[in-house]
């Protein structure tokens, strides 16, 4: 391999992609009852549309807000509204949800689609992505389509579409490039026309030999250059991508497009296409099931909506004993305690580790061994920051660079003596915004 | 509907295979050869006083555990680590007594006073060769020939009468573990090789030494190989806890080493420096941490 994209800092965890990585997508049936959370993506969440009783059709918009940084909620089934009410969702709280029974008819609401979307006008496509309720598959769900208009001042040189999926065992983006590489490829088009930027950039880990061929086969013609990635988490994070591929820093605190680049996942761009070509929102997306602690591992492509227990069933269940059901994966995924939470559009997947390999670990007094300064990848000191928010220092926990924290647990995936170190920046975290909050009011 | 057989913990949910432990043992693997070399020269003296420093370090580390009433946690090897590195830096003939004082002291005074594994400020093992260099000065520095009991007077650092085969193989007078260069570059190379030993501070220590002794018109090579540099650049100064965390702190803390270690050998009354050079940069290492934090992910460097 010549020429890899590479950042500082980062580990290298057992990736464990060979359990799915040749498992076509298999399109999981919809539910008998899908819950769809009103708030499933970062900024304000919807209002709902319908009530109890409601009957409603498949794609139809059941919330929406008025907020600038929110988005639109469809269903992802049709029949009828069983209940508005908070059900458990994969943040362990409860959320405002649309509980709908499936009628199994499928009937679609009106969708209005384009044979050519990249014909369309650069507001209208934005507007599309807009109305097709799309947000951030790769796992932030921050509105697309907020993301698109850049901020006043701020010239989008580079957009780049983010096929790295660094997070060990899933696959979902992978698959997603290889069987769907069309929709991707006009996804990416399309997010580039609507952001205006001036060149578009694929970037792959180069352990995807063939979504890097099939990406190249048709982005050359398309001219959007496509780049392989070293292999290292997190090379999948925004920060990480621009600095890899650009070379580029986002200022710290800002937005990348200060920078003139603009991030995009694979998955996000797949949705653009759909919403632009045929005019449908964003109602289901391609996830990976896998772990030791499933029977039966695979990509599907999955109803937003279908509880956990479904789709774990349709993998064929538990292997043995199950430890840790994980929405995400391992680094970054959080663990569920309740299987009735639904798949939402952020979720690429579920793993499932068993009993023997969900560990708990008592930790050890720190050496200083500083490998988690050698792998932080925006060059924190964390066991500093750890040292001081284990004393409640919040401002030199500050002035250490808590805020600058990633979450991506490369520090405590690295500790030798087992040390929960980015739980106690998250903790710092949450102090100092607190204490601003305080401050300021 | 709660399932409770499923574990809930925050993220990351895997974790690396290394272990604090591990790393203890794999020191303890780099100094076997050193270890072997000092017994091939220095014979029963050898097995003598490292294993009587193990074994009076770990027990030290396990009363005063027990005392603090805190778990005895001697199983994390530190102990282990600390007992062979000052074992292997004692003269071959040193009394047996002593031995045990030394690791007593390293231990209890150099390490469990500030709080046990991860707390100590000084390189426990260097504390308690110091006490003992400062205590027993004939006895600590009475040096005896390879492969015999021939007490002679100095050894190649101060009498200059060494080939460099002889310094690199190591049959010269001189601390157990510090004669056979060879040795210590194995070892040194497995530690690097696990990601245990940072380039950065062998190096750091070495090249200023070696830069220093060629603008002070001394033989270079003689320099690097003669007396304890190579011993305490690789395996006393590398120490994780008592050095610097950031990457150029470790620089500074390595150009440091070396600058006091020529200080104290060229123009200081001791004929080694290597154990005050090393105890000295460790007291500075909290500040060169907070003087070398590295520049943030985004942070624009200032412009002057």
């Amino acid at each position: 391999m010549v020429n890899l994209k590479n950042f500082r800092g980062g580990v290298h965890p057992e990736y464990n992609k060979h359990i799915t990585s040749d498992k076509p997508i298999k399109v999981l049936p919809a539910p008998k009852e899908v819950v769809i959370p009103l708030a499933q993506h970062a900024g304000a969440p919807a209002e709902p549309l319908v009530k109890k009783g409601d009957s409603v059709l498949l794609g139809q918009e059941i919330g929406s807000s008025a907020e600038p940084i929110s988005a639109a909620v469809h269903t992802s089934v049709s029949g009828t509204v069983l209940a508005v009410e908070p059900r458990p969702s994969i943040n362990g709280r409860e959320v405002l949800s649309v509980v709908i029974e499936n009628d199994g008819q499928d009937a679609k609401a009106p969708m209005t689609g384009h044979d050519d979307p990249i014909q369309l006008p650069r507001e209208e496509i934005r507007k599309r992505i807009e109305a097709a309720g799309i947000v951030g598959l790769g796992g932030a769900a921050f509105p697309t389509a907020a993301k698109l208009s850049p901020p006043r001042g701020c010239k989008i040189e580079y957009l780049l579409i983010n096929g790295s999926e660094c997070e060990p065992y899933l696959t979902a983006d992978q698959k997603l490039m290889e069987e769907y590489t069309e929709d991707v490829v006009l996804g990416a088009k399309l997010l580039a026309k609507a952001c205006g930027a001036e060149k578009t950039i694929i970037a792959i880990e180069a352990n995807k030999p063939e979504a890097l061929r099939k990406m190249k086969a048709l982005a050359g013609s398309n001219a959007i250059e496509v780049v392989a990635l070293a292999v290292k988490y997190p090379a999948g994070g925004e920060k990480q991508l621009i600095k890899a591929v650009l070379n580029r820093e986002v200022p710290a605190h800002g937005l990348p497009a200060q920078c003139g680049a603009l991030v995009h996942n694979v998955g996000t761009a797949w949705a653009a296409a759909k919403a632009c070509r045929h005019g449908q929102p964003l109602i289901e997306r391609v996830i990976t099931v896998t772990g030791d602690g499933v029977k039966a591992p695979a990509n599907y492509l999955v109803r937003i909506g279908t509880p956990f227990r479904d789709i774990i069933a349709a993998a064929g269940g538990f292997a043995g004993e199950p430890g840790k059901v994980i929405a995400g994966g391992p680094m970054m995924g959080l663990a569920q305690f309740d299987l009735n939470v639904p798949i939402v559009k952020g979720v690429s997947g579920i793993l499932v580790l068993s009993d023997k390999v969900a560990n708990e670990f008592d930790p050890m007094p720190c050496i200083k061994c500083a490998r988690c300064v050698d792998v932080c990848p925006v060059y924190l000191m964390p066991v500093t920051i750890e040292k001081y928010a284990m004393n409640a220092m919040w401002d030199e926990a500050e002035d250490y660079g808590a805020m600058d924290c990633i979450e991506c647990g490369c520090c405590t995936y690295i500790c030798p003596s087992k040390r929960a170190l980015l739980s106690w920046i998250r903790l710092a975290k949450t102090e100092i915004v607190e204490a601003h909050s305080r401050h300021s009011s | 509907m709660e399932d409770s057989r499923l574990v809930l913990s925050p993220s990351p949910h895997v974790r690396d295979e290394d272990t604090t432990q591990k790393i203890m043992l794999t020191v303890v693997a780099a100094l076997i050869p050193v270890w072997a070399a000092a017994t091939y020269f220095f014979g029963f003296n050898s097995i003598r006083l490292v294993f009587v420093s193990i074994i009076a370090a770990v027990g030290s580390e396990a009363v005063f555990l027990a005392l603090r009433r805190k778990p005895v946690t001697v199983w994390d090897g530190s102990a282990l680590v600390t007992g062979m590195l000052l074992g292997l830096s004692l003269p071959p003939t040193l009394p047996t007594w002593m031995a045990v004082l030394g690791s007593f002291v390293a231990i209890v005074i150099g390490k469990q006073v500030f709080g046990g594994l991860g707390a100590n400020p000084f390189n426990p093992a260097l504390v308690g060769r110091a006490v003992l260099a400062a205590s027993f000065t004939s006895q600590m520095t009475a040096w005896t020939m390879p492969f015999t009991d021939a007490v002679t007077s100095a050894t190649p650092l101060v009498s200059g009468q060494a080939s460099y085969a002889e310094l690199f193989f190591g049959t010269v007078p001189g601390s157990l573990g510090e004669t056979s260069a060879l040795a210590i570059l194995l070892g040194g190379v497995l530690l690097f090789y696990r990601g245990i030993l940072d380039y950065r501070i062998p190096v750091g220590f070495i090249g200023t030494t070696a830069i220093l002794s060629f603008v002070f018109g001394q033989d270079v090579v003689y320099q690097l190989l003669s007396g304890s540099l190579l011993f305490g650049a690789v395996f006393m100064a590398t120490d994780m806890v008592t050095s610097p965390i950031t990457p150029v702190g470790r620089w500074v803390f390595g150009v440091g080493c070396g600058l006091v270690l020529v200080v104290i050998r060229f123009w200081g009354s001791l004929p080694e420096g290597l154990t005050y050079s090393i105890l000295v940069m460790n007291a500075f290492t909290p500040l060169i941490n907070r003087w070398t934090r590295p520049r943030i992910y985004g942070q624009v460097v200032k412009q002057v």
